[in-house]
């Protein structure tokens, strides 16, 4: 038996370069905008002076974790080592395009988790579009995002956003499902406005499982914007993608390093703003 | 009513159907229906049942929490099930406020902030609010707690809290939802004397909801007894002890302690034969000999109790021409109308003179002789069997 082959890829294929076509224009203009503010935004992390950044790194991971200097020394620590292996530029490059990601997927994906946390019905039409974002391996998205938006940051930190982004939306919907239904009465009993009981209530009540995802979505930023630069995203990952193409494993080998540095030191800090 | 087709449930209801019969009709779950009755201002009513019995639902159509399917709840002459969303949150922030099985506090926030939590959704400027919340913790004995956070208060504390917040608004009424239920029975206990003192002072309108009996016998101004989305009974705790009105309530109400709850206006007699102050000695002797007594009160014409006559003393005053007034005893028990049964029994071994129940106004308005405490005992007895 033969069943007549349904051209899905045509399809999809089809509706990107249909998109591309007529709307090739804002998407460009969308691509510049972000660009821009990518590199405004190295270019002022750049500006601090590299002990003066370390200085900071190790002032917030003092402060965020109410006063665990081991930390804070960690970090320090961390950030010299990639000052010593001549990697600060690219990892401030990694570091902004990371920011500028999970911000951005978290401003776009919070507000949607809360949406799904309060209605039943776009719960049901959001969730097997993650599960799509979820498990569709991350190289296929980058094919659409070169033609979209061309090479280097701005298609890698859209790829980004669009991997990261997820679990983002999973945690908050979570996180507003497990406030407790008395403290939602109370809310309610004491003639609270939706928006109040919204923020006073549920987002407070949530936050624990809603910064478990804030977390989640820098880690998951921090290595797609490795993968990323196969698609010309620049920064550590770019140094790594280099090191696999020259057999070098002495640079491979470093940027890596680099990588998991930061990931370390973004992962911890993050964890200690979650309320106990 | 709960599920998604009401009206067709609604329509075998008023047909009279039972909860079971529409469940496996329609496969709407009826939570109340038929609940008619009205609350009075400034009193204790509470809504008792077993769990299922729809005493919390009925409790949360007071304010809407849920919204019931058909019918009308006024207060104060408004219909509370027809007022749009802004008036309703006005009522909910002005004029019924509610406290919690659980307590339901806010973990985020101090317990100065969960109390003003009300009045901060009222509005109220931050220095108002303090000043307003640091009253009522202090009114509920939680004063130094306020930077505490919920988690480091123990229970009975934290619905101390919870009480608070809801008194920080200064309600018209209260809706207690099984408030005590999750405290241990000491704490419950202290907790229940703390309601009625604080009763006592606010002269609020308090809805509670217990499964407890003898935590609503001891609250209710009066009971509404609840039985599958019905109100089975409705009265005082006496009527509901002393009259159940069927055998569903008699059952439940067969575990109480009526020593505790039974008072002596429950087992006194009227106050027969009576002797009047002004009378002769020889009345009041020929009065003791019709009713085959040893003893005798003396009154005046406004039934006010003066005191004892004895028979022997009666006998020796008549032969030394004495009047009434002089030869009288006062070493005699009296007691008030509302002294429970329990305590009867321990006044009752120490004499053997009959008790006389005096009103407020000083009124003889019964007598009690210890046959009639071991016939009321007898009864109990036999009930609880």
């Amino acid at each position: 038996m033969t069943i007549p082959r349904i051209p899905l890829g045509d399809f999809v294929e089809e509706a990107v370069y249909w998109t591309n076509d007529h709307l090739g224009f804002y998407l460009d203009a969308f691509s510049d905008i972000l660009g821009y503010l990518l590199l405004i935004m190295k270019n002022g992390l750049l500006l601090i002076p590299e002990p003066l950044f370390i200085l900071l790194i190790a002032a917030i991971a003092y402060l965020v974790s109410n006063k665990d200097w081991k930390l804070s020394i960690g970090s320090a620590v961390g950030f010299i080592l990639i000052l010593s292996m001549d990697l600060w530029e690219l990892s401030i490059e990694t570091l902004a395009l990371v920011i500028a990601s999970a911000g951005m997927a978290l401003v776009i994906g919070i507000p949607i988790g809360i949406l799904c946390g309060k209605n039943d019905h776009i719960l049901h039409i959001v969730k097997p579009i993650l599960d799509l974002m979820q498990t569709m391996p991350s190289f296929v998205y980058l094919i659409p995002a070169v033609i979209f938006f061309g090479l280097g940051n701005v298609p890698g930190m859209i790829a980004t956003v669009v991997f990261a982004m997820p679990p983002t939306i999973r945690l908050t919907n979570l996180g507003i499902r497990e406030v407790p239904k008395e403290l939602v009465e109370v809310a309610d009993a004491f003639g609270s406005t939706p928006w109040q009981k919204l923020v006073k209530v549920e987002i407070p009540v949530a936050l624990k499982t809603i910064m478990a995802g804030v977390n989640q979505c820098i880690m998951l930023s921090l290595s797609m914007v490795v993968v990323a630069s196969m698609i010309g995203a620049r920064g550590l990952g770019y140094q790594v993608l280099i090191g696999i193409q020259r057999v070098d494993i002495a640079a491979g080998f470093e940027a890596g390093i680099g990588i998991v540095i930061i990931a370390i030191v973004l992962d911890r800090i993050t964890q200690h703003l979650t309320p106990k | 009513m709960f599920g998604k087709h009401p009206k067709k449930a609604l329509f075998y209801v008023e047909k009279g159907l039972s909860k079971t019969e529409i469940f496996n009709k329609t496969g709407q779950t009826v939570g109340l229906y038929n609940a008619s009755f009205e609350i009075y201002e400034g009193e204790i009513f509470v809504l008792m049942g077993l769990s299922g019995s729809g005493k919390s639902t009925l409790l949360r159509c007071l304010n809407r929490l849920i919204e019931p399917t058909s019918g009308n709840i006024l207060i104060d002459g408004e219909d509370v099930t027809a007022v749009d969303k802004d008036r309703l949150r006005e009522i909910r922030e002005r004029k019924i406020s509610m406290v919690f099985q659980n307590f339901a506090l806010l973990p985020h926030r101090t317990i100065i902030d969960n109390v003003a939590y009300g009045l901060e959704i009222q509005g109220i400027a931050k220095d108002e609010r303090y000043r307003i919340a640091e009253e009522v913790i202090e009114r509920v004995g939680l004063k130094g707690h306020e930077k505490s956070k919920p988690s480091q208060l123990s229970g009975g504390m934290q619905q101390r809290v919870g009480l608070a917040r809801a008194l920080a608004t200064d309600p018209d009424i209260l809706l207690m939802d099984e408030a005590f239920s999750a405290l241990d029975p000491l704490i419950r206990s202290d907790m229940q004397d703390e309601l009625l003192e604080l009763e006592e002072n606010m002269q609020k309108t308090i809805v509670f909801v217990s499964h407890d009996l003898d935590e609503a016998l001891k609250l209710g101004d009066r009971i509404a007894l609840m039985k599958d989305g019905v109100i089975a009974q409705i009265g005082t705790p006496e009527e509901i002890l002393t009259n159940p009105a069927d055998d569903y309530v008699s059952r439940f109400v067969a575990g109480v302690d009526k020593t505790k709850i039974l008072t002596a206006e429950n087992v006194m007699k009227r106050p027969d034969p009576v002797v009047s102050i002004r009378s002769g000695i020889e009345v009041a002797l020929k009065l003791m000999e019709i009713h085959g007594r040893s003893s005798i009160f003396v009154v005046d014409a406004n039934k006010r109790l003066h005191g004892l006559l004895m028979v022997d003393d009666a006998v020796k005053g008549l032969k030394e021409k004495k009047q009434i007034s002089e030869i009288l005893t006062k070493n005699f028990p009296i007691t008030s109308p509302e002294t429970p049964l329990q305590d009867l029994i321990s006044i009752s071994v120490k004499t053997d003179k009959p008790i006389a129940v005096v009103n407020a106004n000083e009124k003889l308005v019964g007598t009690i002789v210890r046959g009639s405490i071991l016939s009321a005992l007898k009864k109990v007895e036999e009930d609880e069997k």
